[in-house]
């Protein structure tokens, strides 16, 4: 591998993360709610794909889709409408809740039969092969996810611009008393973001299943919380720089990992901060760097308040 | 005369409800249930240590687990016996291999290392509020389990601490846990637990008075490490004497803040009423998956039932009441048998600032 190839991964795991933030951006941007079960969502699109399969792969990929619009508008539905007044902190551990039951209802389906955890999807499989320009070796699923990311963010910026729930969806999320005031129908806007939300979920589970042919109970779940972790550094107040920030952190762990796993120390006893295992540490160091330098975030403007909602 | 009886019951309340829990269990449980209920009143000092920042200034933290698990580790290394130390973990430093201390003084040390801990993340932290400040501790967290997963030279890496002696009985816990709620309600009744709940409820009108908002916080925060490390250490000396770094990390960060949650995050009463209501039901689903009798019914649920039912009672709990169990309010006695008193008092939401 060189830096090159390096380069090529990140940004393939930057476009899905990206993919991950918009999703979760574009829900808070209405609600000012941080789905932390948008993880399980990506989860449930993944299951729905190992269960379909032997129907094809449009067909799989569209009930996916559907299931996760279909849970998501659920959740919406039973939890997030009768806590759209609560406190923030209310609000997340709401989501927490819906989180760790969704995996743990998953979790039944191989303790209920005492099986290994973890199902083998198939959907696009070939996608998982690399193609060969020269010395660089990419798999067909990198190129899939800048694609259908940036296909994803192009149709989502026109719905915001070009349509009227989104002119509403943009007023929710700049002042949702005013935009109500204005006539602007609060539950059919939060709908819609929310169901946006869940095709997004539902992409990234596409993608990430041709990643990783492996489905299990926590699929997604790191995946979000690294990306959650990125919309923040990146800046929650507007979905562009959250967007980023998803891009950013799936970029930098990408790069990182390839650096430290290459230059980094082979010692069992290394110190931390000097080999492939400490990762996480090196990026959480830089996040919390970065938000005490740019509290509001790393691409907001200058002399934007941070949002202080939970 | 009645108004200082309702505050010492603010304080007397909580302590009575976990020492009479703790009474009642140490006589009735059997061997399984036994373990839960040690581990219930641990919990509740450690959800109490959670609440003596998160609650007072209203800033969410994902970071306290981190000085819970500092404490664990440092108090469950320190009292492994020596001559077993070095077999087992090799790559230890040599002044943590070769020493061993006592049960009562690895607890002394896990309450400093916390504390110390937390200083030293804490005037960094404490600059950020909303979700900076939630992503950053958690941030904190993350770099805590992360390198005591892989750093053998400071701990037993990602195996399990085994052989940790087993000397969190009810006694130790119970102790343990009425010491931190002293200690919470000491912090909150004091001029600076009071200057940290005004900036609670209005950051703009406290700094206006003069008050620091990031020098309280970080005492705040400082003190809940400490005492987070302190319920750590008596954590880790529950049995089975076994501790990995999964055990207090992301599910323990989530159990805590929703203990916290559904009890109600801005009242010491809430914490321990949280801690002790969740874990309760914990331990009645738990038994249900070895099957238990409900009148006269022999009911079984599937493995792994348990924490599917704690998720949606914390879900329905939160629906139901949004700002917890006790609307944020300090233990009262129900008002008809509260002594008559001359003026009227204040409401508890006006005294403590829901």
């Amino acid at each position: 591998m060189s830096h090159v190839q390096a380069l090529i991964d990140a940004v393939g795991l930057g476009a899905v993360y990206a993919l991950i933030a918009v999703g979760i951006g574009l829900v808070f941007g209405v609600l000012r709610l941080i789905n932390f079960a948008y993880g399980q969502l990506i989860m449930i699109a993944a299951y729905m794909l190992v269960f379909t399969q032997g129907w094809g792969n449009v067909a799989a990929i569209v009930i996916a889709l559907g299931t996760a619009v279909l849970a998501v508008l659920v959740m919406e539905r039973v939890a997030f409408r009768p806590l759209r007044t609560a406190s923030p902190a209310t609000m997340l551990v709401a989501t927490f809740a819906i989180s760790y039951l969704l995996q743990n209802v998953a979790l039944l389906r191989y303790t209920y039969r005492n099986r290994p955890v973890g199902d083998s999807v198939g959907v696009l499989g070939q996608l998982n092969r690399a193609a060969t320009i020269g010395s660089l070796h990419v798999r067909w699923v990198t190129f899939l996810a800048i694609g259908v990311t940036a296909v994803a963010l192009g149709g989502l910026t026109l719905l915001l611009n070009r349509t009227e729930i989104g002119l509403q969806m943009r007023a929710a999320a700049a002042d949702f008393r005013t935009a109500r005031m204005l006539g602007v129908r609060a539950n059919r806007v939060v709908m819609t973001a929310v169901a946006i939300s869940g095709v997004l979920a539902g992409l990234a589970a596409v993608i990430l299943s041709i990643q990783t042919p492996q489905v299990t109970n926590t699929t997604g779940l790191n995946e979000t919380i690294f990306v959650l972790v990125g919309v923040v550094v990146g800046g929650m107040n507007r979905l562009l720089s959250a967007t980023l920030g998803g891009f950013m952190i799936g970029f930098v762990t990408s790069f990182l990992g390839y650096e430290l796993a290459t230059q980094g120390s082979r010692s069992q006893t290394a110190i931390p901060f000097t080999s492939g295992v400490y990762l996480p540490s090196v990026i959480f160091v830089l996040v919390i760097l970065v938000l005490v330098l740019r509290p509001a975030g790393l691409f907001t403007r200058r002399g934007q308040a941070a949002v202080e909602r939970v | 005369m009645s108004r200082r009886v309702g505050e010492s019951l603010e304080l007397l309340g909580p302590i009575a409800l976990v020492t009479v829990f703790a009474v009642i269990a140490s006589l009735t449980a059997n061997a399984s249930d036994d373990v839960r209920f040690r581990a219930t009143i641990v919990y509740v000092a450690i959800v109490v240590a959670l609440y003596v920042f998160v609650g007072n200034s209203g800033v969410l933290s994902f970071g306290q687990m981190s000085f819970v698990a500092v404490g664990a580790f440092a108090s469950g290394l320190m009292t492994v016996p020596t001559d077993v130390k070095p077999g087992v973990m090799p790559s230890l430093f040599p002044f943590i291999r070769d020493h061993s201390i006592s049960n009562a003084w690895s607890l002394v040390l896990a309450a400093a290392l916390g504390g110390v801990y937390a200083l030293l993340v804490g005037p960094a932290l404490m600059r950020l509020t909303g979700l900076a400040a939630g992503i950053a501790t958690f941030a904190v967290l993350g770099i805590t389990y992360n390198i005591l997963t892989y750093w053998t030279r400071i701990g037993p890496g990602a195996q399990t601490l085994d052989l940790i002696p087993v000397t969190t009985g009810y006694l130790q816990a119970t102790v343990g846990a009425v010491a931190v709620i002293v200690a919470a309600y000491a912090y909150q009744r004091s001029r600076w637990g009071r200057q940290l709940r005004a900036t609670r409820d209005d950051p703009a009108a406290a700094q206006a008075t003069g008050i620091d908002v990031h020098r309280q916080r970080l005492w705040a925060f400082v003190l809940s490490g400490a005492l987070c490390g302190f319920a750590g250490g008596l954590l880790a000396h529950l049995p089975p004497g076994s501790l990995s770094t999964n055990d207090v990390y992301l599910d323990l960060t989530f159990l805590a803040l929703a203990m916290l949650v559904v009890g109600g995050v801005h009242s010491l009463y809430g914490a321990v009423l949280g801690a002790l209501g969740i874990s309760l039901v914990n331990v009645l689903l738990q038994n249900a998956e070895a099957s238990v009798h409900v009148f006269g019914w022999k009911i079984t649920l599937p493995d792994g039932s348990a924490v599917i039912g704690i998720a949606l009672i914390m879900l329905v709990a939160l629906l139901l009441r949004p700002s917890g169990i006790t609307g944020g309010r300090e233990f009262a006695l129900p008002r008809r048998l509260r002594p008559p008193t001359a003026a009227p008092e204040p409401p508890a939401a006006a005294q403590e600032g829901v």
